[in-house]
């Protein structure tokens, strides 16, 4: 049996409260982007519900504490294919079991939703550490990313605490969307604007500053480095080069 | 103007990147008023440096003309190199704009001691002050004190700071005294003793009321240098247990000494920094702080020096091969935490998950530990029968042999020929 859905969490949740109406048994789920028909299996069309979604996400929330329903929203943001199956595993396996068994890190699926989660959180502490801000000439700051993860949702609550009293907007390129901070709330926005404009280098655009203080990091990045020291490996570990075009220092 | 800053920065920077602590943990401080910043509980690490040490704080020092003469510090009265000072508006300036394009999680400021004590900690704290109370800066900040400071100005320093270290510089008095004449533990002590009380008392009053500001949230710290002084890895991690014990200190910073003079009393020019050695010494401070081990177990009278070819843990296991095997479905949270190859989080992982069912070694390797290190000292539910009881330097052999080490590059075992 293949339960086709639209993709999105709810969808995700409407499917596991129409497992739980239906008793299929063993039922793999797809989204409508990759579901192919084949000639042996039946296939079954979710129809994503709201209020279905509601219930069966607050009965999660009843059975598990507050970092394991992150963990699934975190394991859901990883984008990764195999994860919808096994959140959906993981939902289903939560509902048939006593409280608590969130913690049998033997089982499979419990493992595979706390590894994946785990990248995630890695992910967006990444992101959290490696934004450069650039000051624009309005005295916005601005940065373009593109993590592995859709870790965006994570960012918010760090950088509206964080810097309350400037406007920033931190932009997915690849995902073509990003948050802007106005001074009161943060808001999704969509840019229409070219991919080139992103990029680091549109000196006419920023704050006559700007460059200045891009200098003075750049010095201070290479002075506090001690070549007897030195240790590539080390370094690339902590800092993978997939990450470098953002960094300032590194440019 | 701004070569000038340039140049300062360049200077006083590395003047201070010999201070290794660049920690930005332990701070809740929350950002109020809708103003810049605020501490995060783990600490963020927003760069590394090409030695793979991380950058998370404008790490400078307010100026690097110094009093004094200690021979381990480039910054000492006697050597000849450039000087500089920041004004507090340049150093106010540059972490206001570099946090906020979050290039940093902080400052770490420090200083060389000009004129006196108390004129030095009275500039560092203008700057605190200016930061906290005039740009509405809610950052992280790590600050000296100055040893010799009045406990006002301390005090005070304290309810703007986040973090307040010393450095103990040398790991014995003795040391202390052969490269700098001038300094002594004691001076180091009092200050630390007279924050640790300062925090307690404040945490006290806060418990009754709850308006009193908080005092130093992230704790202090100190570092000694490794290797210039013919210490004793127990001497060193003896030392380090006592001021952890003593003035609950959040932690101690090794840092292997990198030759800068050729001062008869240490290493001359161009030997390599004890990079293995301070490896070596932090394991052994996280076994102490996080593993549940005394130093005592670790270090004794019997192993003065701490083994270079394989880690802490695991020498501390092979001397005590009498609590080993243990069983992974039934042992002690407290035992399986000092088998080598497991973690602090495979064992919570661990004792949670037996709980649903005895684990067997495929998803003992799921969770994540070491198993190739680890099952010469575990059973579990299908571990193989073993007919022969193997000697700790036969596991010694077999754990060496499949791991490879980025410090040695030959085995040890392996004779050079030329």
């Amino acid at each position: 049996m293949i339960y086709i859905f639209d993709g999105s969490l709810e969808g995700l949740l409407t499917s596991v409260f129409e497992w739980f109406e239906r008793k299929p048994g063993a039922v793999t789920i797809v989204s409508k982007q990759k579901y192919q028909p084949d000639v042996f299996t039946t296939a079954f069309e979710v129809l994503t519900d709201r209020t279905k979604a509601d219930r069966v996400w607050q009965g999660l929330t009843k059975r598990l504490d507050r970092r394991w329903m992150r963990n699934v929203y975190c394991a859901y943001l990883s984008e990764i294919p195999e994860m919808q199956q096994e959140i959906f595993g993981f939902c289903i396996y939560i509902f048939q079991n006593p409280a608590g068994a969130e913690k049998n890190y033997g089982n499979a699926q419990v493992l595979n939703i706390a590894q994946t989660a785990r990248k995630v959180e890695r992910e967006k502490h990444r992101m959290e550490a490696f934004i450069r801000f650039q000051k624009t000439a309005d005295g916005l700051f601005y940065c373009g990313i593109d993590p592995d993860f859709n870790v965006i949702p994570l960012l918010v609550n760090h950088f509206k605490n964080r810097y309350a009293d400037q406007q920033w907007i931190i932009y997915d390129i690849k995902r073509h969307y990003g948050i802007f901070y106005n001074l009161e709330t943060v808001e999704e926005i969509e840019m229409d604007i070219d991919i080139n404009l992103l990029k680091k280098s549109n000196q006419h655009m920023l704050d006559e500053q700007e460059m200045l203080y891009a200098d003075l990091w750049k010095d201070y990045f290479k002075s506090t480095n001690i070549v007897a020291r030195k240790n590539t490996k080390l370094h690339t570990q902590h800092v993978p080069k997939r990450y470098w075009k953002y960094l300032t220092e590194k440019l | 103007m701004s070569e000038r800053l340039r140049e300062k920065l360049n200077i006083l920077a590395d003047a201070a990147k010999y201070d290794v602590s660049c920690s930005s943990s332990g701070s809740d401080r929350k950002n109020t008023n809708k103003g810049v910043g605020n501490g995060h509980q783990s600490g963020i690490c927003h760069t590394y440096t090409e030695d793979g040490r991380c950058v998370s704080l404008l790490k400078i020092l307010l100026t690097n003309h110094c009093i004094f003469d200690c021979a381990y510090c480039v910054s000492r009265r006697s050597n000849d190199i450039e000087r500089a000072a920041f004004t507090v508006d340049e150093v106010v300036e540059l972490t206001m704009n570099f946090y906020r394009r979050n290039y940093i999680e902080g400052l770490f400021l420090s200083s060389g001691i000009f004129k006196n004590a108390d004129f030095t900690m009275e500039r560092l704290l203008r700057v605190v002050k200016k930061l906290r109370l005039e740009e509405n800066y809610n950052g992280y900040i790590h600050l000296k004190t100055i040893p010799g400071a009045s406990d006002e100005l301390i005090t005070e320093a304290g309810l703007y700071a986040d973090r307040m270290s010393i450095n103990l510089e040398m790991p014995t008095e003795t040391g202390l005294k052969l490269l700098a004449p001038e300094k002594s533990h004691k001076d180091v002590i009092k200050p630390l003793g007279f924050v640790k009380n300062q925090i307690i008392q404040f945490k006290e009053e806060k418990k009754l009321i709850k308006s009193v500001p908080k005092f130093v949230p992230a704790g202090q710290s100190t570092q000694m240098v490794i290797g210039a002084t013919p210490e004793t890895d127990k001497e060193i991690m003896y030392t380090a247990a006592n001021f952890y014990k003593s003035f609950s200190l959040k932690r101690v910073y090794y840092s292997g000494y990198i030759p800068i003079s050729n001062d008869s009393r240490m290493p001359v020019l161009g030997t390599q920094p004890p990079l293995l050695r301070e490896n070596r010494l932090y394991q052994t401070d996280w076994l102490m702080r996080f593993y549940g081990f005394d130093v005592r177990e670790l270090l004794n009278d019997a192993n003065p020096h701490l083994d270079t070819d394989i880690d802490p843990k695991l020498s501390w296991a092979l001397r005590n091969m009498h609590h080993f095997p243990i069983d992974i479905n039934t042992a002690d949270y407290q035992m399986i935490l000092r088998v080598p190859g497991i973690g602090v989080g495979s064992a919570q992982k661990i004792v949670q998950a037996r709980k649903f069912g005895r684990l067997y070694i495929h998803q003992l390797k799921k969770i994540g530990i070491a198993y190739n290190r680890a099952k010469h000292f575990i059973t579990c539910a299908d571990s193989p029968y073993q007919l022969k009881d193997f000697q700790s330097h036969e596991i010694k052999g077999f754990i060496l042999a499949e791991s490879q080490s980025k410090y040695l590059k030959t085995a040890n075992n392996q004779l050079l020929l030329f």
